[in-house]
Parts: structure tokens; sequence; C-alpha cells
């Protein structure tokens, strides 16, 4: 397995995984890019049965290139909705996380928060903290705004960010978080499962979640999904792991080790997440991620969001 | 012969550093090549040693050829020690290692022995285990010698052995060398621009000028008898004095008709200049000639004055130093002109 | 008395015998070389869209920012490595033996982790400021850190002991001398160190700052955590973010430009080295001693780089692994540990030994075609570590391919599956490319400082060759041959992204696990295998300073 989310994350279960069936699974761990490259270059001759992702929009890519290989699998169907799906099976998604507003309760009136185009707005000059445009989670975010607004809209909004910025953005959300608890700002956007460890540890921290909306209609949303790579050369016993890792038990394990959601709407959420309330997520396909994630980067060096 | 070398030349490109090197040493010998720096004296060297290849001639030693065009013997192969300019000692061996590091293939013991000897031979058995950079310049210089004399060499060849020390050393130790060399029979061949260490070091001197030998002879032959103008101009000091050949041995000039060596090849009316040491020009009081003293250097012993002839020829003279002169004086001198030489008259 | 009973035979120098060696030399260059052929073939297909995209809206502030960093880093560990290498050769203050050694330690302390932990600690919310406000009322006084100033900083921090490092080599084996010749013609001690001392040292200092300039044009991880935008950081965007590798190289074909312009500054200061007198340790010159206020600024400002560049920052450190990770310590970390010395040990056996060869190969044959082969074989050095690893691994990746289908064509279906890129020869090749010049540098200088008379003279008592090489060269050349190791060492150690992509299967190592921490954003659980990169640097770079005073 190729994987781009974290050994600690991933390790647990494999391990669940050998000692009910036997099966050994070996790993590296990466960024996803360099992972696809090597894939791609590897071509026939890869060793690699499965990519890991966290990130719809890498998925996508890896599947444009003609490196995964769809699937015909029921179980995978029936456990795994449409939307968190590539329409052409060669990928889906295991866990969700939303992507959303957190905010400081000491300085902020939830009333005032809306969606994410929001905070644009110019009482929020000065209080926004954002993660760099680097980070694939917010390039996965511009690049659903681009598909809900077309992109003069979203330009529109990312320069409003910008220009409320209250300092450099962040290189991870953690910091983020931090520095809105000592104040330097008020607002942020961050993945639900990093505020999500932040108060497991420190639970009276005066920061909270907000369920934002994207276009008016529901809590950006982003995968950490696999597929059975092209050239897999145990590719049916990929399928089986893959199909193991949809089902209830698996699907606690893995959105639970990062608090996530569970893509099996079926699996309960760790009651810590679940504390965080429910959201309507978007509708929109997350494939949409990958494909307008270019046009996002460069959208967001034109309006200049480092 | 033990090492002879014959019309020898070496190129570097187009221009020929050694160009026609001829000479012979005996065994035993101490020779030396003499010359300004450019001369070709250290390339010459470095070819007999063998790490510069030669483009013409041959080199023999003891009758083998060690070398000529296209072809040489492997420096490692020659049996030649060399003392470097800079010393070149090992700095990570002490002394005794350093002496001992041609000895590889001899017995312990007997390495022991050698290296015992040699040190007490150059007065370092005290030193034995310090380390290069421990000892002054005149002690490495001594290591040096040892190492290169250890392994009994067939040739010893010394580049420049002096030029890193204090000038009261040079002579004081171109003496101890001079004895350590002859103590061990060891046949040697040395390359300086100073004459002093040549003299004190060496039996035969040859004076090379642009890669070729003026003369090779012994110092005192280089002094009294210069074979050419260059030499005479190189060794030691003088002046040129012109004059006319007047008869067989006779020579007509400003101070009258003098008597020079061999006057076998000149005709009468040729124009010569002949050579006037130092030691030539002797001060009389009681000599109707007189000259100018117009400039002098104080050297202990003697002085040597300067001195202007009526005519404005200067002429050099080495007078006993309790003859106090001031500049300015006219003082009484003479001729003797027991080794006066001649050369053609070179129009200026 | 011998006879001479040997062959004649012809000179010495062969042109069979260049020939070898322009061969030799010519296949070591190859790893540093294909990265670069990789990154031509890239720029002379160019992806127009994504290209105009960046000169128009990036490449301007990028390139600007690539420039400040440099010239700033490297002028910041230029006269921070000069001052100390000054203060700690020359003179005597208390504290001078320990911190003569200490502020060597910050080469086993990577950038990229002092780079988290000042953030960490001296960001707006971290625990300085907030005490500052809890105290004060307002922390507005206190310089932003994760601003352009903070990472020159941070760099300069972690990369002046190349500077110092080489600046003490100069004013041990010269500073002295010339400061008193010059005191003896009527300078102030000032004045004399500013016209004769400094000028004297320059080439060694201007060779540190030019290591130091590579270094930072290549780094990535430190940069990263700034989110400051250098020209490796949009590269990696441009590749992951905007899915085009043939952008990412074309990055990387401006980055090689000034890789370039660095690399002739270096290599004209290093020409200039080649002259400088051996060392006369005998002629030690006493110390100057320095007393009260100055004593107490040179101790203070020893103590200040110190702490700044290594003490605080590991102590930040354990703290955070006493609060946090002993979790984390299991069997599985010292395999991590393992991973790392085995491979930094590889890399540093075939480093040293590859350098020793290139040098002797230089300095037997050295024609001007090999002197340029050379040259282009050290130059990996300034490759950003991610442009080296894929640049190595899509050809290996490729010659594996070819010979797998050569094997399947010859053996049919029973043929075994090749995986070359998934052993170690791909990241020892990739490590090779960036640290033979690491390895090189040092070997080099031990082997000019043994003179072609040395030479002779062995050969003139009877040991050539081989002989020559035993029991003359690898005496002599045993510090230099250890620094080489050592330096090697290290760097891989500490060395991320090469290790990242090109490493096989299950080979985690200490960095790799630092880099999956901190993308978490799990900084403190970074913090044991940090401590423990750090620990394992730690022991080499003792090593470098032993009493005497053999550097480089």
């Amino acid at each position: 397995m190729y994987s781009s989310r974290n050994e600690q994350l991933i390790k647990p279960m494999f391990d669940r995984y050998t000692q009910e069936t036997g099966q050994a699974i070996r790993f590296v761990t990466d960024d996803a890019g360099p992972l696809i490259e090597r894939l791609a270059a590897e071509g026939k001759n890869s060793p690699a049965d499965i990519l890991l992702t966290v990130d719809a929009g890498q998925l996508w890519q890896a599947a444009e290139r003609g490196l995964l290989q769809p699937i015909e699998s029921e179980i995978i169907k029936t456990n795994i909705p449409a939307h968190l799906r590539d329409p052409q099976s060669r990928w889906f998604g295991l866990s969700v996380r939303a992507r959303t507003i957190v905010y400081s309760t000491e300085r902020v009136d939830p009333q005032d928060l809306s969606g994410y185009e929001d905070l644009a707005d110019e009482r929020w000059r000065g209080r926004l903290c954002l993660r760099t445009s680097k980070s694939v989670y917010n390039q996965s975010l511009v690049a659903m705004m681009i598909a809900a607004h077309g992109e003069e809209r979203t330009e529109e909004i990312v320069r409003g960010w910008v220009a409320n910025l209250a300092t450099e953005p962040f290189a991870n959300d953690t910091r983020l978080m931090e520095a809105i608890v000592a104040g330097q700002c008020d607002v942020g956007i961050v993945n639900s499962y990093y505020f999500g460890r932040l108060v497991r540890d420190k639970p009276d921290l005066p920061i909270k979640l907000f369920w934002a909306t994207l276009a008016g209609e529901g809590v950006h949303v982003n995968v950490s999904g696999a597929g059975v790579t092209a050239a897999a050369p145990r590719a049916e016993a990929a399928r089986k792991f893959l199909e193991w890792l949809t089902e209830a038990e698996a699907q606690a394990m893995f959105a639970g080790a990062n608090l996530e959601y569970p893509a099996n709407p079926n699996v309960a959420p760790d009651p810590l997440v679940a504390a965080w309330g429910t959201f309507q997520p978007s509708p929109l396909n997350v494939a949409q991620a990958g494909e307008l994630q270019a046009a996002a980067v460069r959208l967001m060096d034109r309006a200049g969001f480092r | 012969m033990w090492l002879e070398l014959h019309e020898v030349v070496r190129r570097f490109g187009t221009r020929a550093a050694v160009n026609g090197l001829s000479f012979q040493l005996e065994r035993g010998a101490i020779g030396c090549l003499l010359g300004p720096s450019g001369c070709g004296k250290t390339t010459a060297l470095r070819c007999i040693a063998g790490f510069e290849p030669i483009d013409d001639g041959v080199i023999r030693a003891q009758g083998v050829v060690l070398a000529k065009r296209g072809e040489s013997i492997a420096p490692e192969k020659r049996h030649i020690g060399m003392v470097f300019q800079d010393l070149a000692l090992f700095p990570h061996l002490n002394v005794h290692d350093n002496v001992a590091f041609g000895l590889a293939h001899v017995s312990r013991d007997e390495r022991r022995r050698r290296v015992e000897e040699l040190l007490t031979v150059v007065g370092l058995a005290d030193r034995c285990f310090h380390y290069p950079h421990q000892l002054s310049g005149g002690e490495q210089q001594r290591v040096a010698l040892a190492r290169a004399l250890a392994p009994k060499p067939d040739i010893v060849l010394l580049d420049e052995p002096f030029s890193s020390l204090d000038s009261e050393l040079r002579e004081r130790l171109g003496l101890e060398v001079r004895q350590v060399l002859k103590r061990f029979g060891a046949t040697a061949l040395l390359v300086t621009h100073d004459q002093r260490e040549a003299f004190a070091v060496a039996d035969v001197v040859g004076v090379m000028r642009d890669g070729r030998l003026e003369q090779w002879a012994t110092p005192y032959e280089l002094y009294h008898q210069p074979a050419t103008r260059f030499v005479a101009d190189f060794i030691g000091e003088g002046v040129f004095l012109p004059g006319d050949i007047v008869g067989p041995s006779a020579v007509q000039t400003e101070l009258g008709v003098l008597h020079m060596n061999g006057g076998a090849r000149w005709r009468p009316g040729q124009r010569v200049d002949l050579l006037l040491r130092p030691d030539d020009v002797i001060h009389d009081d009681a000599s109707p000639l007189t000259a100018e003293v117009c400039a002098r250097t104080f050297r202990g012993a003697d002085f040597l004055y300067t001195l202007r002839l009526p005519s404005g020829t200067q002429l050099l003279s080495l007078v006993p130093s309790h003859h106090d002169h001031a500049i300015g004086e006219r003082i009484g001198i003479r001729i003797e002109p027991d080794h006066v030489v001649a050369f053609e008259r070179k129009s200026s | 008395m011998a006879v001479v009973a040997a062959e004649l035979a012809p000179p010495r120098s062969s042109r069979a015998a260049d020939l070898r060696s322009f061969l030799l030399l010519a296949v070591l260059c190859l790893p540093a070389l294909v990265p670069l052929a990789v990154v031509l073939s890239a720029v002379l297909t160019p992806e127009v869209e994504v290209w105009s995209h960046l000169l128009q809206y990036v490449l301007p502030e990028v390139i600007a920012n690539t420039i400040v960093l440099v010239v700033g880093v490297s002028l910041g560990a230029a006269v921070l490595g000069t001052l100390l290498a000054w203060v700690t050769s020359a003179c005597e203050f208390p504290g001078r033996r320990f911190f003569e050694w200490a502020l060597l330690l910050p080469l086993a302390m990577p950038a990229y982790v002092l780079a988290f932990i000042a953030i960490g600690y001296l960001d707006y919310a971290g625990p300085l400021q907030s005490w500052l406000r809890e105290v004060f009322g307002s922390s507005r006084w206190v310089p932003p850190i994760r601003s352009t100033g903070g990472v020159i900083a941070v760099l300069t921090l972690s990369l002046y002991p190349y500077v110092y490092l080489l600046a003490r080599a100069a004013f041990l084996s010269q500073g002295r001398r010339a400061q008193e010749a010059a005191r003896s013609l009527g300078m102030s001690a000032a004045r004399a160190w500013w016209r004769v001392v400094l000028p004297m040292a320059r080439p060694w200092i201007v060779a540190g700052a030019a290591l130091v300039a590579m270094e930072t044009l290549a780094d990535f991880g430190a940069v990263s955590v700034f989110n400051y935008d250098t020209l490796t950081t949009t590269m990696y965007r441009a590749w992951f973010g905007m899915f085009s590798v043939n952008a990412a190289l074309e990055l990387a074909a401006v980055l090689l430009v000034f890789v370039l312009i660095v690399f002739a500054f270096e290599r004209r200061a290093r020409a200039g080295l080649r002259f400088a007198t051996t060392r006369d340790l005998s002629q030690q010159a006493p110390r100057i001693r320095l007393r009260g206020a100055r004593a107490t600024l040179a101790t203070c400002f020893a103590a200040v780089v110190f702490g700044l560049g290594f003490f605080f920052p590991v102590l930040q450190l354990v703290l955070w692994v006493v609060e946090r990770a002993a979790m984390d310590l299991d069997a599985r970390y010292f395999e991590f540990v393992m991973h790392s010395v085995v491979l930094a040990t590889s890399a540093a056996l075939i480093i040293s030994a590859a350098s020793l060869l290139v040098a002797y190969l230089e300095r037997h044959h050295g024609t001007l075609m090999v002197k340029l082969l050379v040259r282009i074989a050290t130059s990996g050095y300034a490759i950003p570590g991610t442009v080296l690893a894929i640049g190595i691994v899509v050809p290996i990746i490729g010659v594996n391919n070819t010979l797998q289908s050569w094997l399947s064509a010859w053996l049919g279906p029973s043929a075994p599956a090749l995986l070359l890129q998934g052993t170690l020869i791909t990241v020892l090749l990739a490590y090779f490319a960036r640290f033979l010049a690491v390895g090189f540098n040092p070997v080099e200088s031990g082997l000019n400082r043994i003179t072609a008379a040395i030479d002779e003279a062995a050969v003139s008592l009877g040991a050539a060759g081989f002989q020559l090489v035993r029991r003359v060269h690898v005496p002599l050349l045993r510090t230099s041959l250890m620094t080489a190791a050592i330096l090697v060492f290290v760097d891989v150690m500490k060395e991320m992204p090469i290790t990242l992509i090109a490493r096989p299967f299950g080979w985690d190592t200490l960095a790799v696990r630092v880099f999956e921490m901190t993308s978490e954003g799990e900084w403190e659980r970074a913090a044991l295998p940090a401590l423990a990169i750090v620990l394992v640097g730690l022991i080499p770079a003792a090593l470098l300073t032993p009493r005497g005073e053999h550097v480089a």
C-alpha cells in the first residue's frame, strides 16, 4: 500500500486485519504527490496494490492518470454513499472530515457566522486566521467554491479573506487555533479533526466549531479514501481488504483514530465527534475537488493568498 | 664515470629548460650546478632523479642508461636519494621513522643500526623521537639529509638545500653537509644559485646559463680562470677593463701594459676586456697610479673600495680594513696581474 | 652499492591512464547529471499554460523571496560565523574552551527542527508572548517570528557552523601572525583585524558562506514551516498542487541558475584557498586575553548564540519528550534509529571512498576535462533534495522496467519481479549525488596538503604507487577522511526529502518520522525523533574538534 495518511492512523487497522485474516500488509507513507509520481513511473511493474490518500483531489488525480482500476463491489456500493465515491468506481471515501469555521467563544457571537463566503466581509477585517494556500485542504475548499460560484466570484471572496487576515497564514491548523485562543485573531477555518484533537486534551479552551455553509447548502467535506491500483499484482486481496475497511468495525477504527466521520452512514461516529453536533454536508461530489484543484491553486496565486 | 649526462635536452612547450647539458661526475665527488634562477638547474636535477623525462640526450649512471629520449627508469628504481628545497619531511613520522623510511627492505636490526649511525653523524641522536614540526630549520635539513643517505643511494641530489635557512648558517651547514657526504663516500650533485654554498660544499662546479653549462671546473678554476664572460661576471666580483692586444700576452690598458694568462688565441690589435678582480688591485701608497674612492663597503676583515680612475673607469679593490680611507680620498694602487683573464670586447 | 638493474620504460602518465580516469569520473558524475538531464528535458518541453501563470503571478515574488533569503542568511552566517571563529580562535575569555567546541553543535540540529521550535516558542500563541501578555498586558514589541526576519534568523542560526568551521581554520593557521605583522606596522588591533586578518581569511569565509547559500537554496523543510515562498516550495506546489511535474522541473531550472551563480563564487574562493600556507603549529601565538567588559561581552555573545542555536531548542525538545512522547518509545523506535544509522553509515563509507578516488584522479590526471568533471560530480550538493530524488527514482524505474521486460521476454512468466527502485541503491545514489561535495572538500584539502615534494621524497626512497599511498597518504589523510565520513553521516541523518521519496519499503527513518508528525501539526510528538536525530548527530559533531585544532 502507498499511503499519504500517516502511519499511526492506519497501522492499528492493518494489524487488526492481519490478526483476523492472516493477510500481511506492507506500506510506504509519503505525501500523495510523490506517491502518485512513483506509481506513474512504475507503471506495470508497480508493487503497490492500494493507494490511500487524505484528500479526494489526490484520488481524482491518480484516477485521471490511469493509476487506479475500477472495482465493482456491491459491498462498497452499499456502504459508501454515492457523493463520496468516484462516479467511475475507481476510488471511494473511507472517512469524512469537515473543513469548517472555528471561532473564539470570548469574542465572537455565533449568530454573526454563516457561510465561508461571509468571512470576506469587512467586519472581519484583521480578525481572520487561515492556513496556507499550499495545504491540500484549502485547495480542495477553494476548488469546491469554484464549483459552486464560478471563478470570478470565488476570486473576489478569496481576496476578501486575504484582506481580513490578522497575520501570515499558518503552516497548520493547530497553530491557527492556538492563535485564536491566544487572541491573535477571532475566526478561522480548520479541519474538524484538528479541532477534535485540540479539545480532546484541553476541553476548556474558549474555542468552538461552527458548521458553515458553502453557497448556502452545507459544510465543505472531504474524504480520506482509497482505490486499487491499475497494476495491482494482488488485486483480489486488495479488494477484499478495501471491502473490509468499509465495514462497521474498520470504519469505526479508521474514522475514530483521527476523530473523523465514518463514510459509512450506518456507523456512528466517535462520541467525542458526535458531541460537536450534526451538520448538513455539501451535496457536491468530492471528485470535483480534484478536477478544479489546479484552477484553485492558480486562483489563490492571483488573489495573493499565500 | 659514476654519473654522466650527454647533450640532455628537456623542453616545456617550445622553451628548452635544459638545452644540451653535458658533464661527468666521478665516484665520491660532489658536484654542483650553479646559476641564476631560470637557468634550468632544478629541471636538470629532476631529470636525473627521474621526475622529469628527457627529450633528447642520455643520462647514464655507472654506465647504465637511466634515461634517454622516450624511455626512462622509474624514480623509485634509480637508487638516487634526494634532498628537497622545502625538505618534505613526512609530518606524520618522527625523526627516526623519517630516516628509516627508505629502509623497508632491510632487517629491523640493520635498520635501527643505520638510523642510529646516521643520526649520530648528523648530530641529532637525541632528537630521535621528535616530530618534524618540533625541530628548527637546520635540524630539519639534517634529518632530510640523513633520510636521503640511509638507503645508501648511488647518488645524492640536493635541490637548493639551504635556501630556507639563515645565511650565516648556510656556510657552516654547507661544510657540515660536505663532511657528512665525504664521510659516507657519497657521490652528490647540488643545485644552487648561491656561490658561497657551491664553493663550500662542492668539488666541482658547473655554471649554467639557459640550459647549458658555461664551464665545469673546480671553484678555484672558475674564479681565477673563467672560461666565458658570463662565468667571469657571475662568479665573484670584478670589473672589465678595456684594452688592446699588443703582444703574445700583453695588453695595453690605461693602467699600463698588463700581462695575462694564456695569450695564444689573441692576435695583436684585437680589442679585449680584461677581468680585474678586487684582489688583483692592491693598495700601494708608493704607487704613482692613484684613484679616487667613490664608495666603500665594510666587510669585517676588508674594505671593498670602489675606485675611480681619472679617466672615469671604475675599479674594485679589496683592502685590509685597517686602511680606512674616506670617500673622495685618492689612494695609490698597483695591479698584480697574476690571474688576469681577457675576453673579446663586446661592442656596446 | 646496488647496480641499477631495472628496465627502461616509457614515462609514467600515459594517454590510456588519462582516458581510464576520465571514464571513471564520468560514471561518478552520473548521479548528479541525470537529474539535471531530467530537468533540462522538462525545460525543453514546457507546459505553457502553467508556466505563464507562474511567470505572471508567482515567480517575481518567489524569486525576490529566494534572493532575500539567500543573501540574508549568507551574510548573517558569514558575520556570525566569522566573529565567533575569531573570538574563539584568537582570544581567551571565560568559557572559551567550552564554546569553541559547543558552537559547532548546531550542526547536529536540522533547520526544520529549529524552525518549528522557534515558531512554537516565539509565536503569538507561544509561551513567551503569552507570558508577556500576562505580566505586561501586551507583547506587541516582540518581533513576529513568522516573518522574513524570522526565517532568516532561524536559518542563520542553523547554518553558521559552516562558516565557523572554515573561518576558524583560516584564523588558526594565519590569523595571529598576520595581526602581529600589521600591528608592527602601526595599525591598531581593530584596524589590523579589519584590514589584514579578515582579507586573508576571506577565501575561507566566502567558501563557507557559499556552502550556506547552497544549503539555503535547497532548503525545503524550514521554509515550509515558516510558510515562506521560495523556489523549492513553489516547485513542490506546482508539482502536487497544480499537477504539473513539468512546471516544477522548470522552476528547478530557475533554481539551478541561482545555484550556478553561488557555485561560481564558491569556486573562485576555493581557488584562493589553494595557495594558503599550511599550518605551522610550532608557531602558535599566545591568545589575546580579554578582560572586564570585553570578556563578559565575548562570553555573552557565545552563550547567546549557543543558547539560541542549540541549548534552548534541545531543552524544549526534551521538555516535549518528557511531557508527551514516552508513549512512542518502543521497539519500532529503535528500528527508526537503526534505519537512520545504517543509511548514514553506508553513505558515509561509500562517499568517503569515492571522495578519495576522485581526489586522486584529480591529482594525478588533472587535465582541464578532468577538473571539469570533478566539479560536475560534486555539484549535486546544490540540487534540492526533492529534485534529485525524483530525478534519480524515475530513471531507475525506467531502467528497472526495461530490464524487467527483457527478463520477461527471456524467461517468460517465471521471470522474477525486479524492484530496483525498492532497494537501497536508489536512495544511496541520491545521497551520493547530493553529498559527494561534503566528503570531497575535506579530502581534497587534505590531499593538497601533501605536497608534490613529499610524494617525490617518498618515491625517491623506494615507495611508489600503492606503497606511497599506504605509507604516506593514508596516515596523513586519516583526519580528512574521518572528517569527510563524519560530515556525511550527520548530513544524511538530518536529510529528509530524498529519504522520504527514495527509501525502500518500510525503511522509515527518524527524519521521516519528524516529517510525518510536523505535517500533521503534532509538533510535540515530533520532538522525540527530532531529539534522537540531534543526539545521534551530536556524537560525530563533538568528535570534530578534539583538543588540538584539527579541523576539516
